[in-house]
């Protein structure tokens, strides 16, 4: 039988079963359907915002309705646009720059919110519920209850508060408009964290491998993110994989609203804020946007459901 | 059950605190001051320090704090400084609103997740199955707010002139207008709390309609929340899709089941009699989570479609620095979302046995 250590080798591994648990979970993530789309999108994307400046054909910012003509349809010349005209594949929108080139520069920024987001959730979150799981006592109770309070707002709401808070002083201080929903967005994003690594840790501590350690006398904090840490690590990945799916949407909610990047920079939920009346005559200009952001979101909320499948060892295949 | 319910009460008393208290503190830190932004640039600074005064803006802040928890001890919101208006009265107008717009977007949820999840069940591993859940992949990857505009050009723009055009603004169509209860019913000398309650009814254009006995104004104000319901609904319909799917297949697979199958009956009694219950139960705390990422995607939803519900009054009230309003607001949310909570617990207590008596 195969004991469930989740993700930790069995040091006295018999010869037959020689694959860890780590290479297992590989092995079954690339044979899985939705973990095998979602990576296969991702790779793209991180393509795209690697080589964006190769991909666009024009400067995202620039002023190019020469003839004063803004919100043009699409013009491919493979699919019998004149040749005379500029070749403009999602069309000019309202302010006459390339769509395109814009969908293809916010690919940057997207990613770059959901990491950067999931990271200081995690971070913050791990630290957090750590602490609230293995220490216990009165500094675990009030750091709960504390995440409690914060779970009882929607976190949007919270989010757009957060924002409306810090904004006008980031932008005093010149820097970058989007630091105050990155901080927003990554801090509404901590209790999850908090609460599923205190429940992993809950469960590990008590174990016979983590009493043992105790009993030899190794450090408090040593045995915390030496020996239970790595323990509670599955859930984790599968919580933030979803997590850059959820922090993405949040960004562009509130690029929607006008609390994320300036424009003109490009940025999709920004971009679709400020084209929402083209809906009546250019609808165009708001479905190419939304649908970078639903092919990003969908990726990583199917290699998230994938992750969660190859790294649940009660499955059976 | 009564020992249950005390325990879950006095849980629910520190999380309200803190929520009071965060509100508190997250609305004093919004920079700016209200002062400014409230009479213009121009203000001098005797005026303002009036001004400050009479909303008790110079005190010390944990006095304001103090008289704020004072105050909301007897129910009283505060009073908005933009409008001159009790909080208390604007949240009378603004949210039955938000709330009809809710249980719209969740009974949209419920009557298309459900029967979606238990068909993609039933037609396990087949292209039904594969075609619902890319239907419901893709709802919980779909911004609201996009969505919501899609909805808006499709039924507006589209399908203008035709039988299947839906309004995408407002809560009624402008030549339709419905009278207050109050004045309906002559109850002009009612106050307090029951006041209130009227005021409210009277606000939720769906019921106070009916009570009228205006079906035309009913059946427009229903139409006016077939879209912005279906844009706020969608998530939550495909996450309920998902689960009523992932339970249900892993309740066909218990014992129970095996020995209904094994008595030698069809594999559409199973499901409906006897799968059924066990697998829709969880879902009770599903609806009742999703209710707050409800009453957050209702800012989205009211922006597109231009409701004039508690979302788009507590983004305004942020940006202009009206604190009372951002506050009370905040707070009755939050309190919403905990006291939904709270049901969740009760009712699942209720209908499982285990819990109550773990």
């Amino acid at each position: 039988m195969r004991t469930l250590t989740l993700g930790k080798v069995p040091k006295a591994a018999p010869a037959a079963a020689s694959r860890s648990l780590g290479r297992d979970a590989l092995h079954h993530l690339l044979r899985n359907r939705s973990a095998q789309i979602g990576l296969f999108v991702i790779g793209f994307l991180l393509i795209v915002a690697i080589f964006a400046p190769f991909i666009a054909p024009h400067d995202p910012i620039t002023f190019r309705a020469d003839n004063g003509q803004v919100r043009t349809s699409p013009c491919i010349h493979l699919f019998g646009c004149p040749a005379d005209q500029p070749e403009y594949l999602f069309g000019l929108d309202s302010n006459g720059r390339d769509l395109f080139s814009r969908v293809v520069y916010a690919t940057r920024v997207s990613l770059f919110i959901g990491v950067a987001t999931v990271t200081f959730g995690v971070v913050v979150g791990t630290l957090l519920g750590a602490i609230a799981g293995y220490l216990a006592g009165w500094l675990g109770n009030v750091i709960m209850r504390f995440m409690d309070v914060l779970l009882a707002f929607p976190s949007l709401l919270l989010a757009i508060a957060l924002v409306a808070a810090l904004r006008p002083l980031i932008l005093e201080n010149g820097l970058s408009p989007l630091i105050p929903a990155l901080f927003a967005i990554g801090f509404v994003s901590i209790p999850v964290y908090a609460r599923i690594v205190r429940s992993s840790v809950l469960s590990i501590k008590e174990q016979d491998y983590v009493l043992a350690d105790r009993a030899l006398g190794v450090p408090t904090m040593r045995t915390l993110f030496r020996t239970v840490l790595p323990n509670a690590l599955t859930p984790l990945i599968v919580q933030a994989t979803l997590g850059i799916a959820s922090g993405i949407l949040d960004a562009a909610a509130l690029g929607f609203l006008g609390l994320g990047q300036k424009p003109p920079d490009p940025e999709w939920g920004t971009m679709l804020g400020s084209e929402r009346s083209s809906v009546f005559n250019a609808p165009h200009l708001l479905i190419f946007p939304g649908l970078a952001i639903v092919l990003t979101v969908l990726a990583f909320n199917l290699l998230g459901d994938g992750l969660r499948d190859a790294l649940d060892p009660r499955l059976n295949r | 059950m009564g020992r249950f319910l005390l325990q879950r009460l006095t849980l629910v008393i520190p999380v309200l605190l803190g929520v009071i208290f965060v509100t508190f503190v997250l609305v004093r830190s919004i920079p700016g001051d209200p002062c400014i932004v409230m009479l213009g640039e121009r203000a001098t600074p005797a005026v303002c320090d009036a001004f400050r005064d009479r909303f008790g803006l110079n005190d010390n802040i944990i006095v304001q704090f103090g008289r704020y928890v004072g105050t909301l001890a007897t129910g009283d919101l505060g009073t908005s400084v933009k409008f001159s208006r009790p909080v208390g009265d604007i949240l009378l107008e603004r949210l039955p609103m938000t709330i009809e717009l809710a249980l719209g977007a969740m009974l949209f949820a419920v009557v298309l997740g459900i029967p979606l999840g238990i068909l993609s069940a039933y037609k396990h591993k087949t292209i039904i199955d594969a075609g619902t859940m890319v239907i419901a992949n893709l709802g919980v990857s779909m911004p609201i707010f996009w969505l919501g505009l899609l909805l808006a050009g499709f039924f507006g723009i589209v399908l203008r002139n035709t039988p299947f055009q839906l309004p995408t603004s407002s809560r009624l169509t402008a030549s339709m207008s419905l009278s207050p209860l109050i004045e309906v019913w002559h109850l002009q000398d009612w106050t307090g709390f029951p006041r209130g309650i009227i005021t409210f009814v009277s606000n939720t254009f769906t019921l106070s309609s009916l009570l009228q006995g205006r079906f035309d104004v009913w059946l427009d104000a229903v139409r006016h929340l077939i879209l912005p319901s279906i844009a706020l609904g969608t998530i939550p319909m495909a996450i309920i899709a998902r689960i009523t799917r992932s339970n249900l297949l892993d309740v066909m697979g218990l014992d129970y089941v095996r020995t209904a199958r094994s008595k030698g009956l069809g594999e559409r009694t199973i499901l409906f009699g006897h799968a059924m219950r066990n697998a829709i139960l969880p879902l009770v705390t599903i609806i009742g989570l999703q209710f707050g990422t409800l009453l957050g995607g209702a800012v989205l939803t009211e922006t597109v479609f231009g409701l004039p519900g508690m979302g788009t009054m507590l983004v305004d009230s942020i940006f202009g620095r009206d604190y009372p309003v951002v506050q009370g607001f905040t707070l009755i949310i939050a309190l919403l979302f905990v006291f939904v909570n709270l049901l969740v617990d009760i009712s699942y207590a209720y209908l499982d046995p285990r819990i109550r008596l773990g």
